[in-house]
């Protein structure tokens, strides 16, 4: 057995079902040996978009995304796909060839320095020395990965090292790592005193990041809510924590949040953060919140308690351990008259819009477009203009809400819906998009159809990279730069291109009957929206 | 600005050193010393950091070193618990006429010379970072052509505060 051989048979063993990746001679000889698996392998068309991919993959199937690319531009390209799951905490495993043992440090073709040039932005990353070691470090890798507070895992492999010949394979069944333990069960003694803590507040609100999705927490934290009827907010990547139309839930929190869920902020005494890293587009200024508010921190991640904002009670953990542990505490507070503020401010406080009636007005399409969703679908939203609205405006029911929150990486939307599909083929899966994240990740249409990943794309088109025009029209006075991205491509013509179909709704008149016509049969469709170049979002 | 002095056990890997530092470099900590060596139990590197910064980021500094895999403990080495020690060498210009003053400082602060030249000294002293400063101080009227300090290692006195490795 080779290395590559035994790579392979880790995979399999640890359950991978795709691989998604780009190949190149490094890495060859893995993709040789993985002919003889059953693991499928998606040929995606640049490796950034494997990343994303095996991102979005990761996240639906609440597993590990895989992802194998070649050495040096193979490996420099996928970089920006591993810091976008970095900074979201999605567990991934990025194998990536590498030049031969003898020849590394000598820069010799394609050899680029992966580990160390992916430092900052992965949990872990191996350089693999001695094909014997394959079996421990991919097991070792896949709990680094998973455990804690997820992330990507890095593993860097020579081509001789893939070549060499495993003496006797055998692989690990437990992970004894010396070093690495994270905690997970959460201190009793402190979740007593949020206990305490709750039972004298007037005013609580839990405000849920992602990390209560990467934990699976969304169940523990709603019985939990609604138990002691407490108001929940949450930040971007913790949309979805609740549906949207939930009694308890107000809606995300930041500069591009709900004003009534930022004002629950404001008047809160009590603030459970739990899973978020309280950075900047989430509560801009943390001290102005925590002078005279009672700040309950709750992570897996000790290190981002207290780095934005000093808590009065740290809590490290795991959410769904720590939420099912204070379930069955004693609180004593009742929160009817806050719960009752809250909710007028939900009414008086919904933002109010004055479209143009010539154009497609996002929030309504949103709206709409999520309302006739299946309950269950997977909604993946870009990153500009329409991720903000995506985040105001889409209604979750019973599925999931994916994007790129903490990079804000443009062109995310294409390849993790497609990991998402392949993930859950049954449930229906759209990406929305602007015409310039479209264009990131446009050549996605191919691999789509190539492997038959029925995926819907909205396309909202207003012929401006729209958010940095709307940055530069408050900042700069309307003095547009470098964002004006034209009419092109014809999208008709492009989708035709690829075999697929591409629908177009200049306004709202006709919205409810093309969408009904764009969601009807699972099959990969573009819908091209004309949005007001000079809408804002607020 | 407040300064600490932290004591980390990290795994014997390779690359191990540059986790630490880059993650001090990315993150903007200032670290003032950095000692590595391996311990009694040849799988683990004990690593001497002393940082500055606000209290603040001294509390982030422990949490985001603990977080690394590599690392298997970080504590602080309080000053009043612990012992440091740190290590010169010093280069100074001292032709025949003036070895003798030169050491009669070295006598005074237990330094050693260690190597004589026709026209220069190399002393060594131990002791703590104030020592040497004070000893680098008296030196100035003499000139010195080289320096080289280790930056500190340290260890917790008595029994209490050992880590004990497995």
């Amino acid at each position: 057995m080779l290395g590559a051989d035994a790579l392979v048979k880790c995979l399999e063993l640890e359950g991978t079902k795709y691989v998604f990746g780009y190949p190149g001679v490094a890495i060859c000889p893995f993709y040789n040996s993985i002919l003889s698996s059953d693991i499928k392998t998606i040929l995606i068309r640049t490796e950034q978009n494997a990343a994303h991919a095996a991102s979005g993959y990761a996240r639906v199937s609440d597993s590990i995304g895989v992802c194998a690319v070649t050495s040096g531009p193979g490996a420099t390209n996928v970089i920006t796909g591993i810091a976008t799951a970095f900074a979201d905490s999605i567990p991934l495993i990025v194998i990536t060839g590498q030049v031969d043992s003898e020849l590394l440090g000598s820069d010799v073709f394609q050899e680029a320095d992966i580990t160390g040039a992916v430092e900052s932005f992965v949990k872990y990353s191996y350089l693999v020395r001695n094909a014997n070691d394959i079996p421990r470090i991919v097991k070792e890798a896949f709990h680094i990965a998973q455990t804690g507070r997820k992330g990507p895992v890095l593993i860097d492999i020579p081509i001789d090292v893939q070549n060499s010949e495993v003496k006797k394979f055998s692989y690990p069944e437990s992970v004894s790592m010396r070093t690495y333990k994270p905690t997970v069960k959460g201190n009793m003694v402190q979740i007593r005193k949020v206990a305490e803590k709750l039972s004298k507040a007037k005013r609580p609100v839990i405000c849920a990041g992602g990390g209560v999705i990467l934990s699976g927490a969304q169940d523990s934290l709603r019985k939990f809510a609604d138990k002691y009827k407490i108001p929940v907010v949450s930040t971007m990547m913790g949309i979805g924590v609740m549906p949207t139309k939930d009694p308890m839930y107000f809606g995300m929190v930041g500069n591009n949040g709900k004003p009534y869920a930022n004002r629950a902020m404001n008047e809160a005494d009590l603030i459970i953060m739990v899973g978020a890293r309280v950075a900047d587009r989430a509560i801009s200024q943390p001290d102005l919140i925590m002078e005279n508010t009672v700040l309950i921190h709750i992570d897996v991640d000790p290190a981002e308690i207290g780095k934005n904002a000093k808590p009065s009670i740290p809590l490290v953990g795991d959410a769904r351990h720590i939420f099912d542990d204070l379930i069955s505490q004693e609180i004593t507070g009742n929160y009817d008259h806050w719960l009752n503020d809250l909710r007028i401010y939900r009414q008086e406080m919904e933002p109010q819009r004055d479209p143009d009636p010539s154009y497609v007005d996002p929030a309504a399409f949103i709206t709409m477009l999520s309302e006739k969703m299946k309950d269950n679908g997977i909604y993946v939203a870009d990153v500009g203009q329409n991720q903000i609205w995506s985040c105001a405006y889409h209604i979750v029911k019973k599925g999931r809400f994916l994007t790129s929150g903490g990079m804000g990486t443009m062109g995310y939307s294409i390849p993790a819906a497609m990991g998402a599909k392949l993930a859950c083929p049954k449930r229906q899966v759209i990406a929305v998009c602007g015409d310039g994240s479209f264009q990131m990740s446009m050549m996605e249409l191919a691999t789509c159809r190539q492997y038959d990943v029925p995926i819907k794309i909205v396309v909202l088109k207003n012929r401006y990279l729209g958010m940095v025009r709307q940055y530069q029209h408050f900042k700069y006075n309307d003095n547009y730069s470098v964002v004006d991205i034209g009419d092109l491509p014809d999208l008709g013509k492009l989708a035709a291109a690829y075999g697929i179909k591409c629908m177009k709704l200049s306004n709202m008149k006709k919205a409810d009957q093309v969408i009904d016509e764009f969601l009807k049969n699972d099959e990969s469709m573009i819908l091209e929206c004309n949005v007001d170049p000079y809408d804002l979002v607020h | 600005m407040n300064k600490k002095v932290f004591q980390i056990i990290v795994d014997n890997t390779s690359g191990v050193l540059s986790r630490i530092s880059g993650l001090f470099s990315r993150r903007g900590y200032n670290i003032e010393s950095i000692t590595a060596g391996v311990t009694a139990d040849d799988r683990f590197t004990r690593i001497t950091i002393v940082a500055s910064g606000e209290d603040e980021v001294l509390d982030q500094i422990e949490k985001q070193v603990a977080k690394l895999v590599d690392v298997r403990d970080i504590r602080e080495l309080y000053p009043e618990s612990s012992v440091y020690r740190e290590l010169a060498l010093v280069k100074v210009k001292a032709d025949a006429t003036l070895r003798d003053s030169v050491k009669s400082i070295v006598d005074f602060y237990k330094a050693k010379i260690i190597d004589v030249g026709y026209d220069s000294l190399i002393i060594e002293l131990t002791g703590n970072s104030a020592k040497i400063d004070s000893f680098l101080d008296i030196l100035r009227d003499y000139e010195i052509l080289e320096l080289a300090r280790t930056g500190i290692a340290g260890l917790c006195r008595g029994t209490e505060g050992v880590l004990y490795l497995q």
